[in-house]
């Protein structure tokens, strides 16, 4: 399959500081990191809060610009784009954000929200097309009937109905590739999994490609059934692969450690859960990462002398599947 | 079973703008002594409100219209609703202990943790000398697995966020309460500091034989720890019974459904079921029972008059006319 999205070596370092008593200081948010995305596939990018997982978002949807390293669309660099290819770019990539509270304009409704990505771009030329094309994408979403809806405001609605207006929002213009960055983690859990729906529908119906970012390995297991998973740790991808694979049979300690960690639903399952013990309960700083793998000061596998010493890179373990630990291989 | 708390036919509303907010509505419940209790409900479902009412914290737009709640322990009989002043502040943090939602901003961000600690015991009228005081802090902070001389002495920014809710808990605990209510304990945690935070609370529970009121909408942490869940929707108990029970031979629709959507990590892979529609408007409720209108079991009468809670099974209550039609075998 095509790749539509692919990430070379891609670094991304933030300063912070820079005052009297406060030294400029280097925020390595994201080490080398090496991804693609296939067309019509679902990638879902799980971590921890800080390990980066947001950033890598913002960096495909072009929002941000890499401190070095290559982000190819269709094999081009977009950094290297010229405007016209830019913006059809930027067209075909659109982001989903979590807090369906903020990311609409409260004074906007509905109408006037969907109509102006409309105009602006010329996939409508008239106002009579315009409706259209809206009550067209309102139905998509689910948000019918109609005429109910097409002149409410955001306060007018719940949660749930102000995710799927925003996911109308990104459907205008007819993208590719939706970055869904955590848009179902603020909803109820009643109205969670309608959206979820809403997007495998978005999949099937129309072959979009998604960037699923999430902390809840439960949903990115649902939604990411089909596709692949990339766990990312302190700025780095310490395993990717098939979904199945992944969270049915972890190879990396850290992936382990947060499959054991997680509560399920379930009172038997979830108390005959055999708890990791981590050596560490804190998440080490970005300013201060442990020498070799920056697993090792927590990982209850660490071996002296090679996890702290060297930075593991990751390997390829089988086909597609992905780990960056040195003690890979010997039954860990 | 000893009940320690007791609250009977309570009604909380919020006067706001448009009207009457109804957040509470008609809610018995008898708690035991040592025994974990989770009320899970969506957001607006109330759950935070009837936490807050049982140790009288309610916001001045709130008034509670009827019902008592009965505290019972060490000889000592309270009727919450009624208390004020003096008697008040005896009662509260002494006897029953809140951990509020969201731990960053319980806290006030200009004074370090040793002057929380400080303020705490001064507004509740305890005589301690500063040296008992410390002991007895030293001794809280160990117990929640924290670096006493590094966190007293710093300020709530410096924490990060599962070291900040053990403070929290651990200032919840400093008065030695015999029930302490945690509002949505691990909601804005990571997982492995949400599984700190877990394997904390069971520790504590087994050393101090507290009682626990673990208010949430996570389905999974009430089955992680709760003896007993209570469901909550739109102001009212659905559902009371054992943690078993309630997961494994669910009554009500709405536990149901909210089981039937949530995914799991480590069973194979499922396919969810969503609940249909949204939460009512607190303000302008349906007749009837008030989940009907999402109700794939509802009938005639349902639409007339709303179910009470009623005991069908030892100790397991249901509010539904139809429970007897809701099956739910452990694997559809």
């Amino acid at each position: 399959m095509e790749k539509i999205i692919e990430l070379r070596n891609v670094n991304k370092f933030f300063t912070i500081g820079g005052g009297f008593f406060n030294p400029k200081k280097t925020l390595k948010v994201l080490e080398n990191l090496n991804l693609s995305i296939r067309r019509g596939e679902i990638l879902c990018l799980v971590g921890e809060s800080g390990c980066g997982k947001t950033t890598t978002g913002k960096l495909i949807a072009g929002l941000i610009r890499p401190t070095s390293g290559e982000i190819l669309f269709y094999g081009k660099d977009i950094w290297k784009m010229d405007k016209s290819e830019f913006k059809n770019y930027r067209r075909s990539v659109q982001i989903v954000h979590q807090d369906p509270y903020s990311s609409l304009n409260p004074v906007k409704n509905i109408y006037d929200t969907l109509s102006a990505p409309l105009l602006k771009h010329h996939i409508v030329s008239s106002n009579g097309q315009c409706e259209e094309k809206i009550s067209e994408l309102l139905e998509i979403v689910g948000l019918t009937p109609v005429e109910d809806f097409i002149y409410k405001y955001p306060h007018q609605l719940s949660g749930g109905q102000r995710q799927r207006v925003v996911i109308a929002r990104a459907l205008t213009l007819n993208p590719e590739l939706i970055v869904a960055d955590e848009a179902v983690s603020m909803l109820d859990v009643s109205i969670r999994l309608s959206i979820i729906r809403l997007l495998l529908s978005l999949k099937e119906n129309f072959n979009m490609t998604f960037l699923f970012i999430t902390h809840d390995l439960a949903m990115a297991k649902y939604f990411g059934w089909n596709g692949r998973i990339a766990v990312m740790y302190l700025g780095r991808i310490v395993e990717m692969g098939p979904t199945p694979k992944v969270l049915e049979n972890p190879l990396h300690p850290y992936t382990k450690a947060l499959l054991l960690a997680v509560p399920e639903a379930d009172p038997e399952i979830t108390r005959n859960k055999k708890v990791m013990e981590l050596k560490s309960l804190d998440l080490p700083s970005l300013l201060n990462l442990p020498p070799g793998c920056r697993f090792s000061n927590r990982c209850p596998y660490m071996e002296p002398g090679k996890c702290d010493r060297i930075e593991p890179n990751l390997y390829e373990v089988e086909k597609e599947y992905y780990v960056a630990c040195e003690l890979y291989g010997r039954g860990v | 079973m000893e009940s320690i708390l007791k609250i009977e036919d309570l009604y909380i509303d919020y006067r706001v703008r448009r009207g009457l907010v109804k957040a509470v509505r008609g809610v018995s419940l008898e708690v035991y002594k040592g025994e974990t209790l989770a009320i899970i409900g969506e957001s607006g479902s109330g759950k935070t409100t009837l936490g807050l009412s049982i140790i009288k914290l309610l916001p001045s737009s709130a008034r509670i219209s009827q019902g008592k709640i009965w505290y019972q322990a060490d000889g000592k009989k309270y009727e919450i609703v009624s208390l004020d002043g003096g008697k008040l502040r005896k009662f509260r943090w002494k006897e029953i202990a809140m951990v509020f939602q969201s731990a960053l901003n319980a806290f006030n961000p200009v004074i370090r943790i040793w002057d929380h600690i400080v303020d705490t015991i001064d507004s509740h009228d305890v005589k301690i000398t500063k040296e008992e005081l410390r002991t007895k802090v030293l001794e809280l902070l160990r117990l929640v697995q924290l670096d006493p001389d590094r966190v007293l002495r710093s300020y709530p920014h410096e924490l990060s966020g599962g070291m900040r809710q053990r403070v929290l808990i651990a200032l919840a605990l400093l008065l030695d309460p015999n029930i302490i209510i945690l509002d949505e304990p691990t909601t804005a945690l990571d997982i492995l500091s949400q599984r700190s935070i877990i394997e904390l609370l069971k520790k504590i529970k087994k050393e101090l034989n507290l009682t626990i009121i673990l208010i949430s909408h996570d389905l999974s942490l009430a089955a992680e720890l709760a003896d007993r869940v209570a469901v909550m929707y739109a102001g009212s108990l659905v559902e009371v019974g054992s943690v078993y029970d309630i997961f494994y031979r669910p009554l009500h629709p709405y536990t149901l459904g909210l089981i039937k959507a949530v995914p799991t990590v480590s069973t194979s892979f499922r396919e969810l079921i969503s609940i249909p529609g949204s939460p009512p408007d607190l303000i302008d409720l349906p007749p009837g029972c008030k989940f009907h209108p999402r109700c794939e079991y509802k009938k005639e009468e349902c639409l007339r008059e709303e179910p009470k809670l009623i005991g069908v099974f030892p100790n397991h209550y249901v509010a539904c006319y139809r429970w007897e039609k809701i099956k739910y075998g452990k694997n559809n």
